[in-house]
């Protein structure tokens, strides 16, 4: 197994994620609940219990190759529910980002989404979901993703074909340049 | 002619909706000698005691059938009501329609026939019954107490307190225990000698307590109240009577053996105080390593010792008391771990050590003054694995139980290490972690807060690779394997009864389970009584526990002592097996199958024809006597019967069955 990161820089690695998520990892005791109400736990690689446990033992490699930490969906029903509140949805965000950073992605889509979502925020100040769902398809390939709702998403509204601009661009790019870099540096 | 009456307990609808009670009562009324029967709702309330006395007087009863629940739960309940009434308590029959019918069937009507077949049984012993009184024996006020370790010395303490005279008899030579080896205590870091040797002090110096160190319990006569004892001591080979404990002999012994006391870490001479704080502080030589007593040479601490209290001569000596009570406290050892588990190295790494080594290493007054080094080569370990559950829970090589102190040791164990190690990692291997107790959760949460790395799995293997030791174990959680590299490996070893237990119980008369644990009266009601009237037992020897628990039921052993000496005499069961003597042939066979050691052959004058001749017949000692009828289901003539349950009545029953 290719190991990005030896077990101390992966403890110190894990340490200030969880420092960062102001989550004390040895209060986990590994029961389980946070696993069993998680509702991607299906499409999981890793149950967000043993992404704790990994972080515990300071296995950030194994955390940063899994596909779990892509497909959270930060419902934080697991903190919700957690004894101890283990914020495991920022341990799995922040989790993300150091694999982004080392150009590591289990599960391309998401960061596909992700980064074609920030695109659209950043051209037009707004996310722009006709143009966002249609990147994405082409990008992906899953061409016909979602099409035969298309009509109904429109007929109620909930899509609009006509693009929604706002007037500030400029300032929300600004906004987005502080947050990452904010985010970088944190 | 008897005139029975018959009460039907609904017990709520723990029986009623099962059995029809109404209908069972109107079978009772048909019963011969049956005047009276009904039902009520709960017998055992007061109303129902109540309704039953007016029953008695209003149809002039003179027995009584109660259908209800198990004769254990209420048996004596009825007895006590009977006391206030002309009916002699013994007047009375269980029927047990609750536990024998209701609780085991579904089917109504069968139930209700089952039910009626108890009472029509009852009905039909209750005819032959007999009024029976019970007598009184004397009691000896002073209590023994077998084990010195906190158990005994506590229960020991708290007797003797109460104002009766107390022996404590302790195998080894000094009391003390398994607590006073031990470095700290959880969940509050007690220094664990700190608090054991000012009791261990207290009982060496009370007035009604005595010590009988190196002493062990040779034979138990007698009965309840009444328990004649034969102390067994050991040659000590030094006068403890001009001994002044000055030490100058120990440190002159040119013999060095494994310390027991430090658990074969470190060395003592044959002549030896097992450690500083032992009580008594005098020496003792041991017979089986001093030069002198093997080879006749050497003889160096005759001559250094200033008192000449040494005595090459001593031999082991025998005494006789008589005591009212018992305390079994003869708590625990640890499994011998390297016969079972050759794959943890099966003892031939030195760095592979017991719970209770880590304890004498981390000690201040251990071998080591406290610090933890490894045994093999004095450095100091950087990673520690703690394996736990060695020997327990383990069916195929170990124990099946749970040794319940262990987690919580091993918690200790790591906190310990992290704390005196700057910069060490401690792994636990675990399978479940179990900390049932005041303040026990928060300590093992503290301990994972120190940085103790908890791995839920067995570790298979454990071996050597250059300086360190390589520990194979799956991460249960993860479902992979892990290996760690170790430089030295804490076994949470399993605990069990003490090696003589069941020699000890087969003297007491009392019983062991099938891992050897005493057993107790009633695991829930009585819990510190053994089967055996007078004996009674506490800590370790019961099962596995930590000292809070221990002590607790020292405390309440030593308060069933107290009740029982308290009494000048006691009452004894009526309901004892008795010998028709002029039947009986002195065959014996009773004597041999008693549990009690209750029976024995006496010579008795009788008569052959005209001339007077001794015959050997069976007496039954009416202490000792439990009832348990093994000797009237053995004798061969028919001449024993068991008061209360007579063959007679048992046959009566049968008939009425069979009817």
């Amino acid at each position: 197994m290719e190991k990005i990161l030896n077990r101390k820089e992966g403890k110190l690695l894990a340490e200030r994620i969880a420092r960062e998520a102001d989550v004390k990892l040895h209060e986990c005791y590994q029961c389980g609940k946070c696993s069993a109400g998680c509702p991607m736990a299906d499409a999981m690689d890793l149950m967000p219990r043993q992404i704790v446990h990994l972080m515990q033992l300071g296995d950030m490699t194994e955390v940063m190759k899994s596909k779990s930490i892509w497909l959270c969906a930060s419902c934080h029903t697991c903190v919700e529910r957690c004894p101890h509140s283990i914020d495991i949805p920022t341990l799995m965000e922040k989790s993300r980002m150091e694999a982004q950073r080392r150009g590591i992605c289990a599960v391309r889509d998401v960061r596909l989404f992700n980064d074609i979502f920030m695109e659209t925020v950043r051209g037009f100040g707004k996310s722009q979901e006709v143009i966002l769902e249609g990147a994405y398809n082409v990008t992906s390939g899953h061409f016909f993703q979602d099409m035969k709702n298309v009509p109904k998403m429109l007929q109620k509204e909930i899509v609009r074909p006509e693009l929604n601009q706002v007037n500030a661009v400029n300032e929300v790019r600004d906004i987005m340049k502080e947050c990452e870099k904010g985010g970088a540096n944190r | 002619m008897a005139r029975i009456g018959v009460f039907i307990c609904h017990c709520g609808t723990n029986i009623a909706a099962t059995v029809d009670v109404e209908a069972v009562a109107a079978a009772a009324r048909e019963f011969p000698n049956v005047a009276f029967a009904t039902t009520y709702k709960y017998m055992c309330s007061e109303p129902g005691q109540a309704m039953i006395k007016e029953s008695i007087e209003d149809y002039n009863l003179d027995r009584i059938v109660i259908a209800s629940c198990s004769p254990r739960m209420h048996e004596l309940t009825f007895r006590k009501m009977l006391k206030g009434t002309k009916i002699n308590p013994y007047m009375l029959e269980i029927a047990n329609i609750r536990e024998q019918c209701a609780w085991v069937h579904t089917d109504r009507a069968k139930a209700t026939e089952k039910a009626i077949d108890h009472v029509k049984m009852a009905v039909a012993k209750v005819g032959k019954d007999k009024p029976l009184t019970t007598s009184t024996i004397p009691i000896t006020k002073r209590a023994l107490v077998i084990g010195g370790g906190i158990a005994g010395i506590q229960a020991a303490l708290d007797i003797a307190d109460a104002g009766f005279d107390v022996t404590i008899v302790e195998k080894e030579p000094s009391i003390g225990g398994h607590m006073v080896m031990l470095d700290k205590t959880f969940p509050t870091m007690d220094c664990s000698a700190c608090i054991s040797t000012p009791k261990m002090v207290d009982a060496g110096a009370h007035p009604n307590i005595t010590l009988k160190t190196s002493c062990e319990v040779e034979k138990v006569e007698g009965y309840v109240g009444n328990f004649e004892v034969t102390i067994k001591e050991k040659a000590k080979y030094v006068n403890h009577d001009l001994c002044t404990g000055c030490g100058l002999c120990q440190t002159k012994c040119p013999t060095k053996v494994p310390s027991e006391f430090n658990q074969g870490i470190g060395t003592r001479p044959a002549i030896y105080i097992p450690f500083a704080q032992a009580v008594p502080s005098k020496p003792v030589i041991d017979p089986t390593c001093c030069l002198k007593l093997t080879k006749d040479k050497c003889g160096i601490c005759e001559k250094v010792c200033p008192l000449q209290a040494i005595n090459y001569k001593d031999e082991t000596k025998y005494t006789t008391e008589k005591y009212g009570a018992i305390v079994v406290a003869t708590g625990y050892e640890l499994v011998d771990w390297a016969k079972m588990y050759p794959e943890y190295g099966g003892g031939k790494y030195a760095d592979v050590i017991t719970g209770l080594q880590f304890e004498r290493l981390v000690n201040a007054s251990g071998p080591t003054e406290g610090h933890i080094v490894r045994p093999s080569d004095g450095k100091e370990p950087k990673d520690v694995v703690i394996v736990k559950c060695v020997g327990s829970r383990d069916q195929n090589k170990g124990k099946s139980y749970c040794s319940r102190a262990c987690c919580m040791y091993s918690a200790k164990h790591a906190h310990q290490i992290l704390d005196k190690i700057p910069g060490s990692n401690v792994y636990i291997f675990y399978m479940d972690v179990r900390t049932p107790g005041k303040g026990y959760e928060e300590f093992y949460d503290n301990t994972r807060a120190d940085g103790a790395q908890y791995i839920r799995g067995r570790v298979s293997k454990i071996f050597k690779e250059g300086d360190k030791l390589i520990c194979k174990g799956e991460d249960t959680l993860l479902g992979k394997q892990v290996t760690v590299e170790a430089d030295m490996v804490i076994l949470a070893t399993a605990m069990e009864p003490a090696a003589n237990i069941a020699d000890v119980a087969g003297k007491l008369g009392i019983s062991i389970d099938s891992d050897r644990w005493v057993t107790e009266a009633h695991p829930k009601l009585r819990p510190v009584e053994t089967q055996t009237g007078g004996v009674f037992l506490c800590g370790t020897c019961q099962g596995p526990k930590d000292i809070p628990d221990t002590v607790a039921q020292a405390g309440a052993a030593a308060a069933k002592v107290m009740a029982l000496l308290n009494h000048d005499e006691m009452e004894t069961s009526p309901m004892i097996s008795s010998v028709d003597q002029t039947k009986c042939s002195g065959c014996g066979y009773c004597v041999e199958v008693c549990p009690y050691k209750a029976i024995s052959l006496i010579q008795v004058p009788g008569r052959d024809g005209n001339r007077k001749v001794t015959k050997t017949v069976a007496d039954v000692n009416s202490g000792l006597c439990q009832g348990c009828g093994c000797c009237a289901a053995t004798c061969r003539t028919g001449c024993i019967d068991l008061k209360g349950y007579t063959n007679e009545q048992i046959l009566k029953e049968v008939d009425a069955l069979c009817q």
